[in-house]
């Protein structure tokens, strides 16, 4: 049995689960665990700038790889810093482990310096959490942390490190667990054949039918079989925000993301819809509008692997608890029996009406002056990076125009806040990219608000030479907020205006980086064609049409395809 | 509508306070909440008594299951089940006729008097929650009411039906 300190067993545990980056920052209560962390190489420390942006980090790190984040923080203000982080990462269900350092054991309780309560302040954004007592519980507690954080429906988990147990003077018998099987936590993965079958025969009922593909897809690596499924039935496809590039965008059956700023095909199908094939989706107040008017025509499957989540929004019709690869799997295997041959026909008049609702070019826009517009930017990147990058997104117009502008061809290119919404979430995610795949191009869509919540993180880029793109939107005011503000509060722009902007191309000059400023259309291509030809982080300035609302928008309070399709044109 | 919700769960620190962080999460009501270890010393069981339709229900029952402490949940109220509470309570007498009313009243309700004093008596009755609130009416009428304190209700499903791991 090896004998180590309760420092050295983190990190011995962090290598057995197979972490390889470690975002976090130190301080008095862990600067044992620092200290076990400087005598090895294989897990390689991320020193972030604030503790918030190492579990943005995380995060994106884990949206790309689909592996489990990891963060190593101190108690008090280090612990409370991830909490933004935490909770972002839990709505939008991405694995990640948060270790945090905690008050001696017997100053618990006390008011100690830099304590805080962490397992009670991130208890409800969490899907579960470990406050360990004895040196001898680390190496289970981290296994556990890691295990519950991927698998089931993933969420963040955090293990909470008194000081006292980590201390590297003292030596513990370290035992790493074969099994970490717990009797109270067994999710379900395969669906329940009663039920497939029932879908099956909906399925094969349905004379309009459409699949609505959510981040379930993605988590459990389903594309391949959703896409089965979708060209067997020659069903039209739309997604979530969070499902973007679970279903190819560039696929001819693809009629866009759905709900809020959705399309009109996309909303108008799923409202005339007679069977919902709903995988790994929520039915978020996002997508669906007022629930009493959301899709009257419509069966219901509501495949998903949380139980909770399935007719929690809008009741399922034939509810299927399982993990979407598997259950789709199944519902493939007993679709293998069934007769297609009159597929094509039987959808044919569905395919004709979508085919109307798309000769509407919702997405269209005026790009008449020289005043750029925000859609032609990332029309402009889609170009330039032939459409192969991962784009992180921060929140807000752009997050919308990325989302609905730049089609995703792959799962887990599309990293964005989706449920909680996190402004200063773009940054860091790119870059917690960018450390998971080196080579590959790593872009951050942001717009001049979002960038300024996590932009000391430009310091970090420098000191690990992370050569990000970063596409700013600059409209000089918070572009969202003003379009809530132009609609429904007769266009006073409360607050929503900064007047003391910085200069970005300087700022990131400052940071040690390259800025390019760009101020109208036709400087826009080559602007953008040097940002991927110079080497390192490139930060864009460009400045693009204030007045721009996103559009098709959902009108408050109607159907899902009650929508507004531009300033002046309604459905 | 009145439900009792059973929880099996481990018997682990900070289990408590994440069921009962899930009901002020959404906005789930408890009007009573009795835990305590079972005969399985690792395992607790948890009787919540909770308002509210067969929706509202299924997503407690969802959520309170999806956290990873709990083993087995299940809602009584749906068959046939048996339920307890048991209350202390004191109550002072000035007079000896209604020294008097108190005992005979304890006896009518089958309650057992636990304390004497020259004041008062202190009560322990077991039952329902309404045989329980019948009782603190009737004490009320017949003495003074001094303090009183319930458990809040537990409960078990007749017959084979169990809540095991």
């Amino acid at each position: 049995m090896k004998m180590m300190s309760g420092a050295a067993m983190v990190v011995e545990a962090l290598k057995e689960v197979g972490v390889t980056h470690l975002f976090g920052y130190p301080g008095g209560a862990v600067l044992d665990i620092y200290d076990a962390l400087h005598a090895q190489d294989d897990i390689k420390h991320v020193l972030v700038r604030h503790e918030q942006a190492a579990a943005h980090m995380a995060d994106g790190y884990a949206r790309a790889t689909g592996k489990t984040g990891a963060v190593l923080v101190t108690s008090g203000p280090g612990a409370t810093n991830t909490i933004t982080g935490i909770a972002t990462a839990f709505m939008d269900s991405i694995p990640m482990v948060i270790l945090s350092g905690q008050v001696p054991s017997m100053h618990i309780g006390e008011d100690a310096f830099q304590e805080c309560d962490m397992v009670g302040i991130s208890r409800p954004v969490v899907k579960h959490s470990f406050l360990v007592k004895k040196a001898e519980d680390i190496p289970m507690a981290i296994a556990k942390a890691f295990y519950i954080a991927n698998t089931g429906r993933p969420g963040p988990v955090v293990v909470d490190l008194p000081k006292d147990i980590v201390n590297v003077q003292d030596s513990h018998p370290y035992v790493f667990p074969d099994d970490v099987t717990m009797r109270s936590y067994n999710p379900t993965l395969k669906g329940h054949n009663k039920q497939i079958k029932k879908a099956v025969a909906s399925m094969l009922k349905a004379q309009r039918p459409v699949l609505y593909v959510g981040g379930g897809a993605i988590v459990a690596e389903a594309g391949a079989y959703v896409t089965q499924l979708a060209e067997l039935l020659q069903a039209p496809v739309c997604s979530t925000l969070m499902g973007l590039g679970a279903f190819s965008s560039v696929h001819p059956q693809f009629i866009g993301m759905l709900g809020m700023h959705g399309t009109l095909e996309a909303n108008k199908t799923m409202h005339n819809s007679d069977c919902i094939i709903a995988l790994g989706s929520r039915f978020d107040d996002r997508v669906t509008n007022n629930v009493d008017k959301f899709c009257p025509h419509a069966d219901i499957i509501h495949v998903d692997i949380d139980p909770a989540s399935i007719s929690k929004i809008v009741n399922a019709h034939i509810p299927v608890v399982g993990s979407v690869d598997k259950v789709v799997l199944q519902m493939l295997d007993l679709l293998a029996d069934a007769d297609f041959a009159n597929q094509e026909q039987k959808v044919a008049d569905w395919w004709r009406q979508i085919e109307e609702w798309r000769s509407k070019k919702c997405l269209q826009f005026d790009q008449s002056s020289q005043v750029i517009k925000p859609q032609k930017v990332i029309q402009c990147l889609y170009e330039h990076t032939k459409g192969d990058a991962y784009v992180s997104s921060d929140v807000g117009q752009h997050q919308m125009f990325a989302a609905l502008y730049y089609p995703f061809a792959k799962p887990r290119r599309w990293i964005n806040s989706g449920g909680l919404g996190t402004m200063g979430f773009g940054l860091p995610a790119a870059m917690g990219v960018q450390f998971a795949y080196p080579d590959a191009v790593s872009v951050v869509v942001t717009g001049d608000g979002s960038i300024q919540m996590n932009i000391q993180e430009l310091s970090t880029c420098l000191q690990y030479g992370l050569p990000i793109k970063i596409i700013s939107l600059n409209n000089r005011a918070l572009g969202m907020v003003r379009q809530w503000q132009d609609m429904n509060y007769k266009g006073r722009h409360s607050c929503s205006y900064m007047e003391s902007m910085p200069d970005f191309v300087k700022l990131a000059e400052a940071y040690g980086h390259t800025g390019i400023k760009v101020d109208h259309l036709d400087e826009l291509d080559d602007a953008m064609a040097r940002c991927f030809a110079t080497p390192g982080l490139v930060f864009m300035d460009i400045m693009v049409d204030q007045n721009e609302h996103v559009y098709p928008m959902q009108i408050k309070y109607g159907a899902m395809d009650d929508m507004r399709l531009s300033k002046k044109e309604r459905t | 509508m009145r439900r009792i919700i059973s929880v099996l769960m481990e018997n682990a620190p900070g289990a408590l306070s994440r069921i009962v962080g899930v009901f002020s999460q959404r906005g789930f009501n408890v009007d009573s909440l009795c835990v305590a270890p079972t005969d399985d010393e690792s395992l607790s069981r948890l009787t919540i008594i909770t308002q509210g339709d067969d929706k509202v229900i299924e997503q407690i029952t969802k959520q309170v299951n999806k956290l990873i402490d709990v083993l087995k949940i299940a809602e009584l109220t749906e068959g046939p089940h048996i339920e307890r509470e048991l209350m202390l309570i004191k109550v002072g007498n000035k007079t000896e006729l209604s020294r008097a009313e108190v005992k005979r009243n304890v006896d009518i309700f089958r309650a057992r008097i636990l304390d004497v004093n020259a004041n008062n008596y202190t009560i322990e009755i077991t039952g329902t929650s309404d045989k329980l609130c019948a009782f603190e009416d009737v004490m009320s009428q017949c003495g003074d009411i001094i303090e009183s304190a319930r458990t809040g209700v537990c409960g078990l499903a007749r017959g084979d039906k169990a809540l095991r791991p």
